[in-house]
Parts: structure tokens; sequence; C-alpha cells
């Protein structure tokens, strides 16, 4: 995505988070001092409306939406990034989610020229280029081949990519929310080209698959043949249920541990080819600038990358001192997630976290660390390792190597001030 | 055509070793026909094979430019809002805020020519003939000052271009670079003598206010101002435009389809804001030209200083063809050519954007 860095107008007016959380909190502090038990709690003792009187019958929402009181976890976007939200991304609010599978209503969307209808009977599939028989698949050809369900994270090339030149968004769904992770049910590509048949691309090792979108920006992108053949899916469902237009239905691209862009969606053509295209996304965009001007391209891999979601910025402590729970989502491109460590001052001292799952091929993997919180300030951060060894690096790691001028890639060890009122702020430490 | 090519194929196959799959083949799919592949594969490779044949220089590329594609990337190439710069730049790439364009950055002139024909203009893809592209990209590379005004690129002088960045490009470094470096055993007692805060988000604030999300669809400030210039105008708007307020919900629903080809630009109803063009709220009786903090053209600065307005016969006039019903206007589409459509969605603006 085009993230121009640092044109903004400061907003006075806005309105933080945590102020919202606390001002909640002072409207309950009634109930919060029945709660703990010095007066009897009227939510017990009084019969309240939904213990008397029936709730609603089934069918009432025939396909079912989170209730109001969840109103608050949706996508966000940040308006000054982008020159019109045809072409743009919004957040997931990972600060409010739990466990791994992003729910798809609130996953991250990304669109080019704006997201589609295009229904399964309007649905074709091209194979053609370096195959033996150049083919063309209707949605309901896809679903006869061979199906496998593989759970992988999607993340946006340019997640975090507004930290590079300093911290900057106070949210964790805006500095990591351009990342969802979901249980895909499709095809391998690799079945797919069998239909078609390779033997007249010969010999495979320096051979391409361009996968092109059916929207107006026609995104495509080219994917070396070992990858092709390794892993990628041609997917049509998430979560159970068909992709939802945002992400590309009837069908995508799901190119796991690699960038988001490469994961078209909407597609419309596959060909094998004996190059890449080298198209507007795989060389204008999604490569990387170094600091002496020479650009990094083909950087597809993600690397191992973990945040702490909450708390966070959009996750402040409200409960006072006490019995608080840690928690972060931790990832890469390359395998599972092995370990993840977790300081609380600022990356002097370390103990490794808990996690939930541990197999997290190129998928999510959700991580906890209990602790007792005296209300002492914290410099919160987390640390990935994932099972090639890789250890995520720190923001000064990253920028000595490959400058500020970077846009995509950016894997950096994120600081969260935790304040002895529970408040959290987006940080840099040296 | 076919039958050479799988000719070819065989030859190439006969040489080189096979069979990647175990598995057969389901016989799925059916055959691609010729000129489905022709419609579909039309993606130019770096040394310009899937160019069709065609030309255009850069003096005709820059009328076209202005009228296509000027909306967004300024009538220079310059970029307007946060539309891309696509000239200049040159030199910046190792400077702090790079300036990445066409000129300074891309590395193949192929991306340029595949990129315009199949994804640009924004809103009208795929609508411009084979010399139409050819005109663009010679223009953008007169506007970045890499050829002269009368250069003809064609399918026969494409594959000579070298791009200023060509070589400025390497294939990913990491697992040299980084990997070796970072896959050691980490710190995990006393690594740091101190911790500083350096820098704080707050200070920049720029994180969206999350109550957005919240709000009701229609706040009751954006209502009153919406409703206020309606109530001034209304001795203009004609009898016919109260019948056409109350279109059916089908009209509207179309309207709201033909919408689609205006919303890259334009947007309408109670959250709409300028973009790249006006909002389209209370657009009939509305005078032309006058959304405060607009960039209008000068055809539409004169148009609000003679107190022109929208009314029916004016904007049926631009939206069947913009460049003749106001000679000047920024607006790069080209016009609705259905009656229906222009019905539909003057029925669509006026029921979302009262």
């Amino acid at each position: 995505m085009e993230v121009p860095i640092l044109k903004f107008t400061p907003n006075p007016q806005s309105r933080r988070a945590f102020l919202r959380g606390s001002a909640a909190t002072m409207a309950g502090i009634v109930t919060a001092q029945a709660a703990s038990g010095t007066q009897a709690d009227p939510l017990i003792t009084e019969v309240q409306d939904w213990a008397s009187v029936t709730g609603d019958g089934v069918d009432a929402t025939p396909y079912g939406l989170p209730i109001k009181f969840e109103s608050d976890v949706v996508r966000r976007s940040v308006p000054w990034l982008t020159a019109s939200p045809i072409s743009s991304i919004n957040f997931t609010p990972i600060h409010a989610l739990d466990g791994t599978i992003t729910p798809q209503g609130c996953a991250f969307e990304r669109h080019h020229s704006g997201a589609i209808e295009l229904s399964k009977s309007d649905y074709r599939l091209m194979v053609n280029g370096l195959v033996d028989q150049p083919l063309v698949f209707s949605y309901a050809d896809l679903e006869r081949l061979p199906r496998e369900n593989h759970v992988y994270f999607c993340e946006c090339a340019a997640n975090t990519g507004m930290e590079w030149a300093g911290a900057q968004l106070n949210g964790v769904q805006f500095t990591h929310g351009m990342i969802h992770n979901m249980e895909y049910t499709g095809v391998s590509l690799r079945s797919v080209l069998q239909e078609a048949g390779l033997a007249a691309a010969g010999d495979l090792q320096d051979k391409w698959v361009y996968v092109e979108g059916a929207d107006a920006s026609s995104n495509g992108r080219s994917i070396p043949m070992e990858k092709a053949l390794d892993d990628v899916l041609v997917a049509f469902k998430a979560n159970g249920e068909a992709l939802r237009k945002e992400h590309g239905y009837p069908v995508r691209v799901v190119v796991p541990g690699w960038e988001g862009n490469m994961w078209v969606k909407w597609l419309r053509r596959i060909e094998v080819m004996d190059g890449p295209v080298e198209s507007r996304e795989e060389t204008s965009k999604y490569t990387d600038v170094l600091e002496d001007g020479t650009a990094r391209k083909w950087t597809w891999v993600m690397d191992a990358k973990s945040v702490i979601t909450s708390p966070s910025p959009q996750a402040p402590i409200q409960h006072g001192p006490g019995a608080l729970v840690i928690t972060g989502l931790a990832w890469s491109g390359h395998g599972s997630i092995k370990r993840v460590d977790i300081s609380k001052d600022g990356g002097r001292n370390w103990e490794t976290a808990r996690l939930s799952n541990h197999e997290s091929n190129k998928a999510l993997a959700r991580f906890y660390l209990e602790m007792d919180w005296q209300g002492e300030e914290m410099l919160l951060q987390a640390r990935a390792m994932d099972e090639t060894g890789y250890v995520q690096p720190s923001k000064q790691q990253l920028r000595e190597l490959r400058g500020e001028n970077s846009v995509y890639h950016n894997n950096c060890i994120q600081t969260w001030h935790v304040k002895p009122t529970g408040e959290v702020e987006n940080v840099e430490v040296s | 055509m076919l039958k050479c090519l799988k000719l070819f194929w065989a030859a190439a196959v006969l040489v080189l070793p096979v069979t990647v799959f175990a598995g057969d083949k389901l016989g799925l799919g059916r055959a691609a026909l010729p000129e489905e592949i022709a419609a579909w594969d039309v993606d130019i490779r770096p040394n310009g094979a899937g160019l069709p044949a065609g030309s255009g220089d850069a003096l005709y590329g820059e009328e076209v430019f202005a009228d296509k594609c000027a909306s967004c990337h300024g009538d220079f190439a310059e970029g307007v809002d946060n539309w891309p710069v696509l000239a200049g730049g040159f030199g910046t790439l190792g400077d702090k805020d790079p300036v990445k364009t066409v000129g300074s950055y891309w590395p193949y002139l192929s991306t340029v020519w595949d990129y315009v024909n199949r994804s640009m203009p924004f809103g009208e893809a795929q609508s411009l003939s084979a010399d139409e592209v050819y005109a663009i990209v010679a223009y953008m590379l007169y506007s970045n000052d890499l050829v002269d005004e009368d250069f003809v690129l064609s399918d026969t002088n494409f594959a000579e271009f070298e791009m200023h960045n060509a070589r400025g490009f390497v294939v990913d470094d990491r697992p040299e670079t980084e990997y070796a470096l970072w896959r050691a055993e980490p710190c995990m007692q006393d690594c740091k003598d101190r911790v500083e805060i350096t820098m704080r988000a707050s200070i920049l604030d720029v994180t969206p206010d999350e109550t957005a999300a919240e709000r009701p669809e229609k706040s009751e400030a954006a209502e009153v101002a919406a409703a206020a210039p309606a109530a001034e105008k209304e001795a203009v708007v004609s009898p016919a435009v109260v019948d056409e307020a109350a279109a059916s919900p089908e009209l509207v629903a179309a309207g709201k389809k033909v919408f689609r080809k205006c919303k890259a630009c334009h947007q309408v109803g109670p959250k709409a804001k300028s973009r790249s063009g006006p909002h389209l709220n209370n657009i009939l009786g509305r005078g032309i030209g006058t959304i405060d903090g607009f960039r209008y053209s000068k055809a539409f600065k004169k148009a609000a200083e003679a107190g022109q307005v929208w009314d029916m016969a004016q904007l049926v006039s631009f939206l069947a063809n913009p460049k003749k019903s106001i000679k000047g206007t920024k607006m790069s589409f080209s016009g609705l050519k259905k009656e229906k459509d222009i019905d539909a969605i003057i029925a669509y603006l006026n029921a979302e954007g009262a």
C-alpha cells in the first residue's frame, strides 16, 4: 500500500481511548462497590429483566452479528494514509480479540480498486501460459478438486510501516492490525496446475506462476514455481464459510507466510511463465528502499514478529492493582513460533511467556504472561523466536541495516509504556 | 496458432525431465479458447513481450493525460492530494523521505505500460486504446525529462528504453544480511545499562478518533449543515426536480449501481466529504463550484462567479458529456451514454444526498 510518511494535521479534539475507558470506570463505581462485596449487589439481589421476561426467538437474526455491546470491535482506518477509501486499507481490532482465529467480519481489508461483487455463477478461472492445455475452470470445477484445510496468517507487508520513522499511531489496531488469521478451505495451486499439465513448462526450477485478480485494479503478482507447488492454496472458504466480498469472494489465492499483497483476491487468471511479470505491485510497490537508495525486491517472506495486544493503548489496565494478564500474538512466515519473551523494563530483562498453541506454522500463536501488577510503570515489549531460531529484532537493529526509508517489512519489537494509572502509550526506547 | 504452440512445447518437453506429480488428472475445466486467452492475457513483460502494435507521442500523451489522468495525478504528474506523484524525485532515493516516481524509481518501462493499460484510469480501467497507452507512457517519460516532446513510443522501439533506476534493485538478501545476525540465542538478563523513552506517539497525535465508528449515521450538525443550502436554493428547483426526488426505490437502486463509476472521486450521503472530486450532497439546486476548500478548475470558478446553479438541465447535460457541457472541467470521466443511467443517478443523488 501507499504509505505517505507523515503528512498530517494534529487533532487536539480527538478523544483518547483511555479517557473514554476511565470515564466508563467512574460511572461504574457503584457497581464496583457492589461487586467488591461492601454492599449487596442489586444485579444479584433484584430480579433482572433478562431473568424474568423472554429473549429473542430463533431466527431473530438468521445470520447473527455480534451483540450490541461489542459494537466497538470493528475495523478502523487511518484516513490521512491514502487518497481514497476505494484504494486503501483498514485495520483488524486485534486489541479486542483473543485466541488466534480472526472473524471475517472484522479482518482487515485492503483494496486497490474497491471490493467487487462477483458471483459464483459469473466466476471463471483461466490457467494459461506454459501449460499443456490452457483451461477455464468454473467455480463448481474447483470444488471437485481434492480439498485441504489450513490456518494461515495474512499480513500486509506495510503492517507497522508507519512506525519506521518513530512511534506514531497510538493503538495496536493501527500499528499491527494489517493482519488476520483464518482457517482456509481450498485446493492446492499444484492440483489446479496439474489439470492443465506442466510438461510444457520443462524445467520447473526457473519458472514462475503469475496470479491476477478480476477487479479493476487487476492486481497481479509473480510467484516462483517452487513456492507455487509447495503450499499455495486456491481458497474459497474461510473459517468454515464463504470468503467475504472484501476478502475476494468467491476465490482468492493464499500464499502462506508471504506478504498479503500476493494473496490475490477475486482470482481470475493463473499463468505459467519463464520469468516474473515485474508488475507494478512487485516493482514500484512492495520493494524496500535501503539507506543508500538501492531497493530490495522479491522480499516475499514475512519475518518473525510479535506484539502485546493487551494491555495496549486501546486496551488500558482498568482493574487496578493485582492480577494482570499480559497477552499478544506472534507469527512467522518461516514456520512455527517456538518462544515469546516479554520484557517489562524496555528490553533490559526478559522472561518467557506461555504459548497457548505450539503448532503455528505460518499462523498466529497466542501468548500469555500472568503477573501481579502493583501500579508500577512498565515498558512492555514482546520478542518472538521462530522454529528457525530467528529472533525478532529491535527497531534500532532494523534501522542500522535498512535505514529509515523502508515502508514494508517492519517486524521490530514494539514498546508500550504502561503508566501508574493503567493508561498505555506507544513509545520508542533507547 | 494453438497447434504451433503445442508443437513447440512438445519439442521442449523431449529434452527436459518432467513428472513432478504423482496424481492423475481429473479432467476438470474446459479448454480455454484462443480469443478468451487473448482477452485476459494482456500482461506485458520487461522485454516488451505481449505489447500490441501501436504508437503514441508525448504531445498527444499530454492531451490524453490532461483529459484522463490529471484530476488525480496533476497536469504535470506532480500528484494531487495523496494521489501518486509520477514525475521527478531523481536523486532522492537515498534521502530521508525518498520521492519514488515512475522516473526516479520504476525499473521497467513495461510496468508503466502494463499498469496504465490494465488498471488505469482509476474508476474507468481498461478503457484506453493501445495508442493512448503508448502516448501516456511517452508523456510519462517526457514529464520526467527523459525524452523530448516529439518522442514517439511504439512496440518497435519499446525494448530499447532503459529506465533510470533499472539497476537500483537487489534481490532479497535478508538471508545473508539479516538472518545470519538474528538467528542467535537472545540476551535474557541485564541486556542494556539503561532505558529511556526517546519518542511518544502522543506527540504526533495522528491516531484516528475511535469514537468515529460509534457515531450515529447522521449527526444533527451534519443534517443542519446539509439542509441549509438546499433551503436557500429552493426557488431555483423546478417542479420536475420534485418529481425526481420522489423517484421509485428501483430507480434509486439502479442509480446506486451507476454511482460506482463516480465513487472513486465523489462521495454522497451523511458522511460524504470532498475527495479528488467535491461531495455531491444537495447537488440539485446547489451553486456550481461552491464547495468551500475544494480546488475547482477555472471553468468552475467562472461558473461560480456567474452564480450558475446545478439545475436539472445543467446536471443532465454535464452527466452526459462533462467536457462538452463545461469546457475546461478537471473531471476526467467521459460521461454517461444512457439516458436511463442519468435519470437513475440523479434519483440516487437526491435520495442519498438530501
